[in-house]
């Protein structure tokens, strides 16, 4: 039991690795709005919106990972 | 440490199974309160004396104006200027989800870091993605199912219940995770410096996120919308 726990809470730190390609992808997506806001000055505010959307889409795989985490951590399936 | 859902009082039993008032739906009641209490203050309010034709800059009729307009460019914008009466319904969700969010700021339990409150929130944007398609676009909207031959109608048929799974997940995960962190801050400090040091991060996780998901979740319901039931051309 105690050693399905401790792989639990690893196995919930491994899962949490996916927000680095979150990050990633946040990263490149936020240097391509800032090219095209400096190529671009007049069309900031539809860049920015379009940015938010992509950033957040961007972020699903990452909280896909964190509720995973969550479940083995807090609502654990595999210990009764 | 312990992030579950409390049961707070017993409300009513069905076949010997007693439904508890959990805090999520005690913060819900507390929301809807919140909405229910002004719209009725705005609806009295606006009734005769203080409604002006030319509103003056700053008066209360002006705000509701400009948050009323804003949300009906929002929707012309992104769910197509034939769907733009789709404002109204989105008005709605976007000052629920908003003041979901903003519990905290009343050391409430976020409702929105509640699965049974998203799922529902995410269902309804399916149901209006396919039922709009359907009314108003008819063969047309079965035949993207099969686009471009029919082999792909499973995975197309994937993708469309992948959305409010989607919708629904990036709403609970973003609040609760916000939650969770709230909560191990103030678990962790000391108690004399729980007065004014977290509010640096309520401003960042509760007021920043929580505007931003609500508007995330409006916009990409709206743009969901668009592609499968709006007839303007690209």
């Amino acid at each position: 039991m105690d050693s399905v726990l401790a792989m639990s809470a690893l196995a919930a730190g491994i899962a949490v690795l996916t927000c680095a390609g979150a990050g990633i992808g946040q990263g490149y997506a936020t240097g391509k709005a800032t090219e095209a806001i400096a190529r671009q000055p007049e069309a900031r505010g539809s860049i920015m919106s379009t940015l938010l959307i992509g950033a957040a889409v961007a972020e699903t795989t990452a909280i896909y990972g964190f509720i995973i985490a969550i479940l083995l951590l807090f609502a654990n399936p595999l210990i009764k | 440490m312990d992030f579950t859902n409390h049961k707070m009082a017993p409300l009513f039993t069905i076949n010997g199974r007693t439904v508890y008032m959990t805090q999520s739906i005690f913060g819900t009641w507390v929301v809807m309160g919140i909405l229910i209490a002004f719209t009725i203050f705005v609806r009295i309010y606006m009734r005769r004396k203080h409604f002006q034709d030319v509103p003056k800059t700053g008066s209360l009729q002006n705000v509701l104006e400009l948050a009323v307009e804003s949300m009906h460019n929002m929707a012309a914008s992104n769910a197509g200027k034939d769907l733009d009466w789709l404002g109204g319904y989105f008005f709605g969700v976007f000052a629920y989800i908003l003041l979901c969010n903003y519990a905290p700021l009343l050391k409430l339990r976020p409702p929105t870091a509640d699965i049974a409150t998203t799922i529902p929130l995410a269902l309804n944007t399916f149901l209006l993605i396919h039922v709009l398609g359907l009314v108003r676009r008819k063969g047309e909207y079965l035949k993207d199912f099969v686009k471009p031959v029919f082999l792909f109608l499973p995975i197309h048929i994937i993708g469309e219940l992948a959305r409010p799974l989607s919708l629904s997940f990036r709403l609970f995960g973003n609040i609760l995770g916000g939650m969770i962190m709230m909560d191990l801050l103030y678990i962790s400090l000391p108690i004399f410096l729980r007065i004014a040091l977290p509010d640096a991060i309520h401003l960042y996780l509760d007021v920043f996120v929580g505007a931003l998901q609500a508007f995330i979740f409006s916009v990409l319901s709206m743009t969901f919308i668009r592609e499968r039931a709006s007839l303007e051309e690209e």
